[in-house]
Formats: C-alpha cells, sequence, structure tokens
C-alpha cells in the first residue's frame, strides 16, 4: 500500500492598509477599544455603500504578480451570502468569479512548483466576544475589524506532505512581508490558514500469472480518500501538525470503512491545538449556499496592462531572488537564507556591499550567528570580531617552545600519534597571549614545532 | 392670485426676493394644510419638528444677503427611505420603526445645502415593494383626486402630498417607475434621472442596480432644477456618475421642439388598454408634432419581457440587500417584515441558489443586457420615446390586496427603461374618468436634458396640470 497525501493551502491575509476595504476608518484595529473604528458602512447600517480601496487593489494585485500570477483584465466583486451575527450586512463582500490574480506559483527549495489557483480579495468580519456581563452571560459584537482588507491566496492541492506545506506557507509569509502589505502577524491574527487534505491510497493488485508471462510494472488501484478542510489555523505548525492527524486519521478510517472521495462528502473540521486533533464541524449537507451574485454597489474593473507593470516595478526583490542575489555575492547559502526573514541584517549588509574592508561573507556569519551587536559601530564590530591576532612568528614561538618544554607529557602524547593533543598547545598558547595570538598562524606554529 | 402651495420653485424664491412673504408664512401654511388634511390622506409618517426654526433661520439670511440658494427656503415632502438625521426613517416598515439615522443620505445633504426645508417624512410601500402605497406597514396613503383610490407606489406619498399641495416639491425614488407611476396617477411630474446620475448613498436600498432618487415635482421646471441639485459623482457611491452635471434649468428653455426626433413605441400602446387611455397618449404625440417635434411609431422588444427579467434581478437583490435586518440591530424582529416583504425576499433568495442561479439570475442579466442594446440602437436615431406610464388611471383601494404580481403589472411600461438605467419624466397627459393619466418621456442615459426640455416643452403648451379639489374629495 502506497500513501500519498494531497494538501492545497487556502491562505488569508489581511492587508495594512491605512483605511477598511469599503469606507475611511482605520484599518488597524488590533487592541482597539471596542465599535470606536466603525462608520454607516463597515456597520452595515441602512443606506450605506461600498466604495472600494485603490490601495488594497493594489496591494492584492503586488501578491498575486510575487506569486507569478496571472492579473485577470475583467475583475469584480461579489456578494457572498450568509449569516453570522459578526457579518453586519448579512453578506460579505468577496470575489467569486472573476479573481483578481489566477494561475500563479511558488517554488519550493526541492524545486517542486506549487500551483497558485487564484488570489483574491474581500473584507474581514466583526468579531464576538463571549463575555460574562452582570453575571449574565452574552454575546457581544465587536466591529472594528468589520471591512478591514482580506487578500485570499487559495493553492492548488500539489504538497504531498506536512512539511511541504509548512515550506510554502513559510514563502508565503516571506513574500507577503517583503513586499510590505502587511506583517502577516500570526499571533495577531493578520494570517490564517486552512489546509484542505485528503490521501491517494494505491494497493497493488495481486493476479496470478502463468510463468511464462512476465508484468513488468505490478498493477496498482488508487482510491482517495473524502477531502477534509481545517478552518482557522494561526500557526505554521498547528497547521503542520492538523495536516499530520488528518492524514494518519483519513488513511485510518478508509482502512475501516472503505469510504472514497465524493462530490458530496467533503467535511469541515476545526483544530484543537492543546489536545492536537482535528474534529468535525460540518459535513457537505450542511454546508451553506453562499448564493453568490455580482456586487451591484461596485461597478466591474478593468485593470489596465500600465498599472500591472507600474506595480511589477514597485516589487522589491523577492526572498527567493535575494538569497540567490547573496550567494551571487559570496554568502553561504545557510547565512543567506537566515538573513532574507531578518530585515535588518539585509539592511546591514546591502549598506556595506561596497566596502572593501569587509568580506561579505564574514559579516554574513556574524549576523547570521547573531555574534555582532546590530545597534553598535557595524564595521568597529566586525573589525573586533574578526580581529587579526598576533601574527609575529618569532614571539609566538618563543612562547610555545616555553609550553612544550613544560608539558613534556603530552608531547609524548602526540609523538605517539594523538595529534589531537595540538589544540591543548594551542589552547595554552592563546591563554597565554591573552588571546591576541593569530589563530592560524599559533596553530602552524604548533604543528611544526610539535614535529620537529 | 395664486394661493402660496401652488407655487413653483421660481415663484417663491421671487416671492422672497419681493418679499411679498417670508418662509415662515409658507412653512406655516403648509402646516395648516398638512393638520387639515393628512389625516385623511396620510401622506405624512413624522413631521419636521425644527421646521419653523429653520424657516425663519432662512428668513433672516435672505433678510441680509437676498435669495443666493437654488432651493432656498423651498417646503420639500422626503420620502422615507431617504436617510435624514433627527427624523425617524423606516421605509414605513415596523423592522425600522423609530429608528432614528446616524446621517443624512447624499441627497439630503445636498438639498439642505441648497437651502431646502424638510416639512417631513411621506409613505410609501414598505421597503418600496410595491405601486400602491398599500403594504406600508403604517396604512394605505389615498390618492387625492380620489380617496377610493391609490395614489400609486412606492413613492405614493410624495406625489399625493404635492399632488394635494403638502409641499412646493417632493423626492422620490424609484427602481422602476416608483416615481413616474404615482406621479401619473396623482397627476404631477415625477423624474427619474438616469441610473447613476444622483447618489443613493443613504438611501434605504430595494435593488441596487437600478435604485435611482428623483424629484416629484408640480412642474417640469422643477423637477429639472432639483435635479440639478441632487446630481454629480459622490465620492460615498462607488456607482454615481463621474460625468458632469449639465445645466438642465437653461437646457429645458425652449418655445418649440423643432429638430427633436421622438419614438412612439408600438408595444406600450398595449393590446388591453383602454381607448380613451390610448388616444391621451396619441394626441399627446400630435401636440408634440405641433410643436415641431418628428414623432414616429417605432418598435421596441415587448415589454413583458420586461416584467420577468426585472422581477427576478430585484427579487435577488432584495433578498440580499435586507438581510442586514437580522433581528439583531435595529430593535424589532423579522416578524416585522411585511408579508410582500417577505414574498421577495424569499423568491430573490431562490432565484440565487445554487442550481436555479443560471436558470434565473444569469438568464435575467443576459435578458438585460439585449434590452440595453435595443435602447442603444433606439437612441441613435431619436431624442425620447414616448407612451403611457401606466396601463391606466389609479386603481380602486384594496387593488393590490392578494396579487403578488401587482406591482409588476402596473409598471410594465417602464421596467425597460429603468432595467436600462435610461433616464425618464412623467408628465400629466389628461384625465379619464376624472383620474390624470401620464405620458412617459424617456431619453438615453445621461441625457436628462433632452427628456426634461421635451416634457417641460409639452407642459407649458398644454393645461393637463391641475389641482384636485380637495374641499370635493375629502
Amino acid at each position: 500500500m502506497k500513501i500519498t497525501p494531497l494538501i492545497g493551502l487556502e491562505v488569508h491575509v489581511e492587508l495594512e492598509t491605512k483605511s477598511k476595504m469599503f469606507c475611511g476608518c482605520p484599518a488597524n484595529h488590533f487592541g482597539k477599544e471596542p465599535n470606536t473604528q466603525t462608520c454607516p458602512v463597515c456597520l452595515g447600517l441602512p443606506g450605506a455603500l461600498p466604495v472600494p480601496n485603490e490601495k488594497a487593489i493594489e496591494s492584492c494585485l503586488k501578491i498575486g504578480l510575487a506569486l507569478n500570477c496571472r492579473v485577470n483584465i475583467l475583475s469584480k466583486f461579489d456578494r457572498k451570502q450568509y449569516f453570522y451575527p459578526d457579518l453586519a450586512k448579512g453578506y460579505q463582500i468577496s470575489q467569486y468569479d472573476q479573481p483578481f490574480c489566477s494561475d500563479g506559483f511558488v517554488i519550493l527549495d526541492s524545486g517542486k512548483r506549487i500551483g497558485i489557483e487564484r488570489v483574491h480579495m474581500e473584507e474581514d468580519t466583526g468579531k464576538l466576544q463571549h463575555v460574562v456581563l452582570d453575571g449574565k452571560k452574552v454575546s457581544l459584537v465587536d466591529y472594528n475589524r468589520s471591512g478591514v482588507p482580506l487578500v485570499e491566496i487559495v493553492s492548488r492541492p500539489d504538497m504531498s506532505s506536512s512539511i511541504e506545506a509548512k515550506e510554502y506557507l513559510k514563502k508565503i509569509h516571506e513574500i507577503v512581508k517583503a513586499i510590505g502589505v502587511s506583517s502577516a502577524d500570526m499571533e495577531k491574527g493578520q494570517m490564517r490558514l486552512e489546509p484542505t487534505i485528503n490521501v491517494k491510497i494505491e494497493n497493488s493488485i495481486n493476479i496470478n500469472v502463468s510463468d511464462s508471462t512476465k508484468i513488468s510494472d505490478t498493477p496498482t488501484i488508487s482510491v482517495y480518500t473524502p477531502l477534509a478542510e481545517v478552518k482557522n489555523i494561526n500557526s505554521f505548525n498547528f497547521a503542520q501538525q492538523a495536516i499530520d492527524f488528518e492524514i494518519a486519521r483519513q488513511t485510518e478510517e478508509f482502512e475501516k470503512s472503505g469510504i472514497e472521495k465524493s462530490a458530496t462528502n467533503k467535511t469541515t473540521r476545526g483544530y484543537d491545538s492543546i489536545k492536537k486533533i482535528t474534529f468535525l464541524q460540518r459535513t457537505k449537507e450542511e454546508a451553506k449556499d453562499y448564493r453568490y451574485f455580482p456586487e451591484p454597489d461596485i461597478p466591474p474593473f478593468i485593470i489596465e496592462n500600465e498599472l500591472i507593470e507600474k506595480l511589477r516595478g514597485e516589487l522589491p526583490l523577492l526572498p527567493d531572488q535575494l538569497i540567490s542575489d547573496l550567494i551571487g555575492r559570496g554568502i553561504d547559502v545557510k547565512y543567506a537564507k537566515i538573513i532574507v526573514g531578518n530585515e535588518e541584517a539585509l539592511s546591514i549588509l546591502n549598506n556595506y556591499k561596497d566596502d572593501s574592508d569587509i568580506e561579505p561573507n564574514k559579516l554574513a556569519s556574524l549576523l547570521a550567528n547573531k555574534k555582532i551587536d546590530t545597534k553598535g559601530d557595524i564595521k568597529g564590530e566586525y573589525q573586533k570580531a574578526t580581529k587579526v591576532g598576533n601574527t609575529n612568528i618569532e614571539e609566538l614561538k618563543s612562547v610555545v617552545e616555553k609550553i612544550i618544554s613544560s608539558n613534556p607529557n603530552v608531547v609524548a602524547e602526540f609523538k605517539k600519534g594523538k595529534t589531537g593533543v595540538a589544540g591543548f598547545f594551542v589552547g595554552q598558547a592563546m591563554k597565554e597571549t591573552k588571546g591576541q595570538a593569530d589563530p592560524k598562524t599559533l596553530n602552524k606554529i604548533v604543528i611544526e614545532l610539535l614535529n620537529s | 392670485m395664486k394661493e402660496l402651495h401652488e407655487l413653483s420653485i421660481k415663484e417663491v424664491l421671487d416671492g422672497y426676493a419681493n418679499k411679498d412673504f417670508t418662509c415662515v408664512d409658507l412653512v406655516k401654511h403648509f402646516q395648516s394644510r398638512i393638520e387639515k388634511y393628512n389625516k385623511k390622506l396620510n401622506v405624512y409618517l413624522a413631521l419636521n419638528e425644527n421646521a419653523l426654526v429653520e424657516a425663519s433661520n432662512i428668513d433672516k439670511e435672505i433678510a441680509k444677503n437676498g435669495v443666493t440658494l437654488p432651493l432656498q427656503g423651498i417646503p420639500f415632502a422626503v420620502k422615507d427611505n431617504f436617510l435624514t438625521i433627527g427624523m425617524v426613517t423606516t421605509a414605513s416598515s415596523n423592522i425600522l420603526k423609530g429608528y432614528r439615522p446616524q446621517y443624512n443620505a447624499t441627497t439630503i445633504e445636498r438639498i439642505l445645502s441648497a437651502g431646502a426645508v424638510i416639512l417631513g417624512k411621506t409613505n410609501m410601500d414598505s421597503f418600496a415593494h410595491g405601486s400602491s402605497t398599500e403594504t406600508s406597514d403604517f396604512g394605505p396613503t389615498l390618492n387625492p383626486w380620489n380617496l377610493g383610490r391609490l395614489p400609486g407606489g412606492s413613492s405614493g406619498g410624495s406625489a399625493a402630498a404635492v399632488s394635494a399641495g403638502l409641499c412646493t416639491v417632493a423626492l422620490g425614488s424609484e427602481t422602476a417607475g416608483s416615481v413616474r407611476q404615482p406621479a401619473a396617477w396623482c397627476g404631477v411630474t415625477g423624474f427619474k434621472p438616469s441610473y447613476g446620475r444622483a447618489s443613493r448613498y443613504g438611501i434605504i436600498a430595494m435593488a441596487s442596480s437600478t435604485d435611482q432618487p428623483g424629484p416629484i415635482t408640480r412642474f417640469v421646471e422643477d423637477s429639472a432644477i432639483i435635479t440639478e441639485v441632487i446630481s454629480g459623482k459622490d465620492p460615498y457611491d462607488a456607482t454615481s456618475s463621474p460625468s458632469p452635471v449639465e445645466k438642465y434649468i437653461k437646457a429645458i428653455s425652449t418655445s418649440d421642439l423643432r429638430g427633436v426626433r421622438i419614438g412612439l413605441v408600438k408595444e406600450y400602446l398595449l393590446p388591453n388598454m383602454r381607448d380613451d387611455v390610448k388616444n391621451l397618449i396619441l394626441d399627446a404625440a400630435d401636440k408634440l408634432r405641433l410643436l415641431g417635434a418628428t414623432v414616429d411609431e417605432v418598435s421596441l422588444m415587448d415589454p413583458k419581457y420586461a416584467i420577468g427579467v426585472y422581477t427576478v434581478i430585484q427579487r435577488s437583490e432584495v433578498s440580499s440587500n435586507l438581510a442586514r435586518f437580522d433581528g439583531i440591530r435595529f430593535g424589532h424582529d423579522r416578524d416585522s417584515l411585511c408579508e410582500e416583504t417577505k414574498r421577495r425576499i424569499m423568491l430573490g433568495t431562490y432565484t440565487l441558489s445554487a442550481g436555479y442561479y443560471d436558470a434565473f439570475y444569469k438568464k435575467a442579466l443576459a435578458v438585460r443586457t439585449k434590452i440595453v442594446d435595443e435602447f442603444n440602437e433606439m437612441f441613435k436615431s431619436y431624442d425620447a420615446i414616448i407612451g403611457a406610464v401606466s396601463p391606466g388611471p389609479a386603481l380602486p383601494l384594496g387593488a393590490s390586496k392578494n396579487q403578488p404580481m401587482f406591482g409588476e403589472m402596473e409598471d410594465v411600461l417602464v421596467e425597460q427603461s429603468s432595467i436600462a438605467g435610461l433616464c425618464s419624466t412623467s408628465v400629466p397627459c389628461g384625465f379619464v374618468d376624472g383620474l390624470p393619466i401620464g405620458l412617459q418621456i424617456t431619453s438615453d442615459q445621461l441625457h436628462e436634458s433632452k427628456s426634461l426640455m421635451i416634457a417641460d416643452c409639452f407642459q407649458r403648451n398644454t393645461d393637463f396640470l391641475k389641482f384636485p379639489d380637495l374641499n370635493e374629495t375629502i
């Protein structure tokens, strides 16, 4: 039996625009007094109308471009209708069949290409707070988040392990941060993850064949387990755990029930990060019919090529491009990967790009290993850290000779073939010179003298 | 000598300038008429308690600087689906009973900046769902021409207010016929601007893709003045048109219609239409010819197809727009929605549901495109098309009861133009059985000048604008 997981991901990213998606209220809602950032539009009051935020749309297009998507010339908003107390208008403005961006991809370090189906724009909902007020259990609605711009990135089911899924998510996270449209802070809920998982199970078929015929490939039969979508995960590790749990659960379930994927048996599940399990929320029969239809309050969009090219021009070097750029500058892959995720280290590295006194890989190593104080004088710090020690051979020789003569036992060991003890002399000499000796030179002298 | 409630906007402003009367005089005059007639007619749902204070401030301003604004001191009646700060706004639905808006509709802001005084809020079909004003949760409005008759709707209160002389002018809103049909049934002028010409912000939505505010007035000229004030791009309405607003008052001052090409739509003379109604339309066509216009008989798609298209699109949008009245906010449960509203929500929910969307909504959009194309072709050769507004005169009270398609049947002649987002004037063109009949003059999108100019010239050269004798009817 061969098992291949099929994993797709929906990622929601909250944009950090100045104002909300369809009104002028501030989009930054984190930690604000409830219902202080609202207006008729995001409260869904009678008569209020949405006016799209162009900056948010541009950010969405940038994400699409960074993910190698096609920007669709024709696009529109749709209404997605469902009832929930935090949904002010009784519908969410989203995009159904004409998203802003389609058909992109992300390339994993292994070279595997993960397809992106679409990148579209929608609005966030309010937030429910279940609290006890005057001794009574009540649910309160905070509309500060209502109407905050969200970009949804939908991948194809191209990932086949939780590790690939995690790498994909990290890449999306880095890209979104790199283009500066969101800090994608998971703890603040600025990036939310929803994996959809099922498993392909292949079994070989045992056929009795006569000795004279030989079949080169054993015939196999493949089946797929029912799809499960896990909702609202807010950490890469939880996503990884949820996916692993699902792969195991679905395989086990299939062995018991033999139920295969069908058009009607997709389920929606939640993730319990304490018990580390997923649990059933809804079956397809209970799934909502969202009754999508074109949002009549917002005219459709025609995205001009000019705008697309302008936005493409504004994109910074993306993490993968940056890594290859750094490697091209003589920096080790391992340092480059750490540094692209650290804005400060990256800018320091760039600032000393053309300084002939600084060797890029050395500085990268120091930055990656947090060996220098980045708040201090970088050049001074660098020189201190990489300072070339005393190279005066005569001076060092006399120090080493003294140590050798006072440690005949160790010398004897060396002569017996225990060459590792050379380190002892280097260490002692270093101590003697208060660390001022140049290690390379010192090493050379020690070996020379021990062998003489 | 005309009475104060009979005056046009221009005549009122002249009166102020000449110190013949003050705004306080005029507001008091209307208040006493409202006191006298409103109980019976049920036109106003709420009155502006500050009207006299506002009037006196306007008088002070005029005494100091003279008349400087286009609507300075003009008493307005406003349909109850326009949000007004400080005045309860319900859209005639119990679900919004007692609702005090936090903001003014853009159109309200604009008429107030132009100096208007709002007298009160007028009755309408609940959430504008109807063409009779009978679906109002606060009782029907009666037609000032005959108290046994309906005023039409959904802006029935505004049309009756103008007809009965309970305001100088009024604001209504139209999704398909809701300005033009009550204006026709009450014997006054109604103008529906092109879709997007005036802002929808702050008007309780019925069907977002065709809703449009419009004036209901006695004189076409007054409609032109108000349209000029309320039109133009609104940053709060993404569907409002950025194209510059024409000077409608200048455009309409023409003494004849030489060079104007008009199409008389054959299909709008419905087979089941009374001959006397048909004859009024044919007479109007002759009058327009006499004024110098060429009037040709033209042909459009049978208007019955518009009923299906409009019903599907409108109900779909209604079901979505009313989702916010979920019983959690605004203080009343969904039980307080009226039967007609519930019916519309149910039908719209059905037409948008998976499996039905393609057969209904998508099909309707396709036919809508066909209708738009047909009009585009028509307006290459004609400045306007004409026909009756309504198949007949005002129907008796109760006519809409147990008739789920009442509105659609009564609005059959105005739904095509609404679906296509055209502009159109309804102007009185005669009487049958003592009840007024309206002529629609419909022009292409953003060609309001043409429709208004033809209607104004027709009105100045005919004598169909009359006041009902309220002492006789009441």
